[in-house]
């Protein structure tokens, strides 16, 4: 008798601490204004309907791949969810550190009633990867250092133009992106410039037109560099993600503009590391399937200028948290800010990345 | 000291000296405008040609000459770049004036000896000026923070408002945040549960190991020695990559205990090094006396030989807790979101937001610092003051 009362005790703590352990969720994500658009629009809420719940956020998205990898090998992964853009998720696949899903069974349906399938579409470019948002790398420009008498600049090509905007211009340290624009300015039809990239002649072809600005060039590698060079007034023009541009804009009101001409698309959203407990799995499952439905990623576009991944959540994107500006007009996607775009090639990128950046590298240290 | 007397010397000379300061000083300011050589010719020119007039006309009227110099820099300065030029220019104008009549009226030589050749003479204010421009070089980047902490903007940015002291370009907005975010809070709680835990287990194990290194019969006392202060020496990026596959395997990674132990291991070294060193000085005759009146070994530790230590001690454990309070690698291996600490939220605030934010909490970092660099140097005072009154 005495023995079952205390099995039965003792069960019954280990359930207990079992469930208080398996409640906090390790998310891992960016840090700044972007996790703090999670926190508002999803964590938050999710955390209200589930009271004895807790998050606890780890800003490494940066390290993500090379992390993963060091808990992988030393058998101790503590993430539980991970926000990684979409070309670390395919290359996070493929080393088998995600976990693969299916779209019909995790995610919910939207709104509307059509499947996950269909209202994320192709953006679904990995069987580990869990679309949140549609961002782009584009550029801004100081208002107030445009030269007198000439016309403020609305194509991407004003970049390589240092006779009508003279000034330092800010680009990122790796050839994506960068070899690109270069192409396209150096006449390249836009949908060559990945055929003209994968040859030799191409690619010193793009070097040789990223060259001819290269001195006035500063590199960054930090998103918050850019907006703080532009701040400073340091550079003329810059290339960095069109949220950090929107938060320089219209929150910190600098005198800075956009030119979303040849804006590159790109995707972030989450990975489940592989060989999660079954019960975390449970749980992870739990709030990925709320975090990605169609109001919750509406929600996160009135804290930051990113496009939901969902179709169904572009009717529901409505005005600013804080300020109460329509947020349509600041997004990526929208029509008049979409007319010339370019999306990240994926597949290109997985396959000529090595052998580019050493070639960009090596140019930049010449 | 005043054995050697004043003797005036020429107006070029006084103009010479005054003009290479004018053509170094000449060179920030004509690099901040644009253009370092024109700065560099103009600030010795300009400079030669006051000075020497200076040095000159009014070689009898110093008091009104120096005021001239002052009201002159403050007015130019104003006039080129608003009211920051015209502190520049006070402080300018200031020590210009001083420079010419100092080296004209032949003053700079009553400190020496009157025998010292002008190599000598030369050396001597070369080396005052070289010591005097590394401090500057050392200590400006960690002033830069300070004022910048106060800006009304979220940016790293000296803005036109701030430079012309307007109050609405300042603001402690930067501090607020730090005081309310539950993420700077977060991390600032953790720094505090485990730097003191650490400094505990590092002096006690640190000066447990100095004492019984310092005792000559112990064997493989210098490989014993170079084993303990070797985290101090093997680069922290690999004593981190190491122990988060060792902690991993035995379940610490990602604990509070972990990051403690850690954060110990790297802090005993400074503890064995500073309590080796008051070692040195300690004399052994002491405890055997002690032993002799009967005191046991624990009695003789506590009563002698730890007062006797005790600087030693309490700065390498200041040593420590300035090392568990800053370290920013180990923390970002061994630990897990969890056990944030304030460096590693400062490492990720810089990374993804650069938020004046961290200068703030940069500004308060150094203050701390400083009052605890203040404690070690009284501590050190007062035990010599102690020891001077010591009979042996």
């Amino acid at each position: 008798m005495k023995l079952t009362q205390t099995l039965l005790a003792g069960s019954a703590l280990a359930l207990v601490a079992g469930a208080a352990t398996a409640q906090d969720l390790t998310l891992v994500s960016w840090g700044g204004a972007y996790q703090t658009s999670q926190q508002k629009a999803y964590v938050e809420p999710y955390l209200e309907n589930n009271p004895g719940a807790s998050v606890t956020w780890d800003e490494s998205s940066a390290e993500a791949v090379a992390k993963l990898r060091a808990m992988n090998e030393a058998g101790n992964v503590t993430w539980d969810l991970v926000d990684v853009v979409a070309s670390d998720a395919i290359r996070l696949c493929d080393e088998g550190l995600a976990m693969e899903y299916d779209p019909e069974e995790l995610l919910a349906e939207g709104d509307d009633g059509t499947s996950a399938e269909d209202d994320f579409g192709d953006l679904i470019v990995s069987d580990c990867f869990i679309p949140q948002i549609v961002y782009s790398t584009t550029f801004g420009y100081r208002t107030d250092m445009v030269p007198e008498g000439v016309d403020a600049p609305t194509d991407v090509c004003a970049v390589f133009d240092l006779e009508t905007y003279p000034g330092k211009r800010s680009l990122e340290k790796r050839p994506i992106n960068n070899m690109e624009w270069a192409l396209y300015c150096d006449g390249v039809a836009k949908d060559e410039i990945y055929d003209v990239l994968a040859t030799p002649e191409g690619q010193d072809q793009a070097l040789a037109k990223l060259d001819t600005i290269k001195d006035d060039v500063i590199w960054w590698s930090a998103g918050a560099d850019t907006p703080q060079l532009l701040a400073d007034g340091e550079v003329f023009m810059g290339s960095t993600y069109n949220g950090r541009l929107f938060s320089v804009i219209v929150e910190q009101d600098q005198p800075v503009g956009m030119l979303w001409d040849m804006q590159v698309f790109d995707l972030d959203g989450w990975i489940i590391p592989a060989g999660l407990s079954d019960e975390k799995l449970a749980e992870v499952e739990e709030f990925v399937k709320f975090a990605t439905d169609t109001q919750r990623l509406a929600d996160q576009a009135a804290y930051i200028s990113y496009g939901p991944a969902r179709l169904s959540s572009a009717p529901l994107v409505g005005q600013h948290a804080d300020l109460g500006i329509e947020m349509a007009p600041h997004m990526p996607t929208d029509p008049e800010n979409a007319k010339n775009t370019l999306l990240y090639n994926y597949e290109f990128w997985a396959d000529y990345r090595d052998d580019i950046d050493a070639k960009f590298q090596a140019w930049l240290a010449q | 000291m005043a054995l050697t007397i004043a003797k005036p010397t020429s107006a070029v000379f006084a103009a010479g000296v005054a003009a290479l300061f004018g053509a170094f000083f000449g060179i920030f300011v004509g690099t901040a405008s644009g253009s370092t050589l024109l700065g560099l010719v103009g600030g010795a020119v300009v400079i030669f040609a006051l000075s020497w007039a200076a040095a000159t006309f009014l070689r009898e009227q110093e008091k009104p000459a120096r005021w001239g110099f002052v009201v002159l820099f403050v007015a130019g300065g104003f006039l080129f770049s608003g009211v920051p030029g015209l502190v520049l220019g006070l402080i300018f104008g200031t020590f210009f004036g001083w420079l010419t009549f100092y080296v004209a009226s032949g003053r700079y030589r009553t400190g020496l000896p009157p025998y010292s050749t002008p190599r000598q003479v030369l050396w001597h204010f070369a080396f005052r000026t070289i010591a005097g421009m590394i401090l500057v070089f050392l200590i400006t980047p960690i002033l830069v923070v300070m004022p910048l902490s106060f800006n009304a903007e979220d940016f790293f940015t000296f803005t036109p408002e701030m430079l012309s002291f307007d109050p609405a370009g300042y603001s402690l907005k930067h501090y607020r945040d730090f005081f309310t975010s539950s993420d700077w809070q977060g991390a600032l709680w953790n720094s505090v549960r485990i730097a003191p835990v650490a400094t505990i287990l590092a002096v006690g194990f640190g000066t447990l190991a100095a004492i019984g290194l310092s005792q000559p019969h112990v064997p493989f006392r210098q490989a014993i020695m170079a084993i303990l202060i070797s985290p101090m020496i093997v680069p922290l990026i690999i004593s981190a990559a190491g122990m988060y596959f060792f902690y991993s395997r035995i379940g610490l990674q990602g604990t509070y205990l972990g990051v403690v132990l850690a954060h110990a291991a790297l802090g005993i070294p400074f503890v064995i090094i500073t309590v080796t060193a008051t070692l040195v000085g300690f004399d052994r005759s002491l405890t055997r006396a002690a032993a002799n009146m009967g005191a046991d070994p624990i009695t003789t530790f506590f009563r002698v030989q730890m007062p006797l230590i005790l600087p030693g001690v309490i700065s390498g454990g200041l040593f420590a807790f300035i090392t568990s309070f800053d370290e920013v690698v180990v923390v970002l291996f061994v630990g897990s979101a969890g056990q944030k600490t304030l460096p590693w939220q400062m490492f990720i605030g810089l990374r993804e937001q650069i938020s004046p934010t961290i200068l703030a909490v940069a500004t308060i970092l150094v203050i701390i610092s400083i009052a605890l660099l203040t404690t070690v140097e009284l501590l050190r005072r007062r035990s010599e003051r102690l020891r001077g009154m010591s009979p042996s």
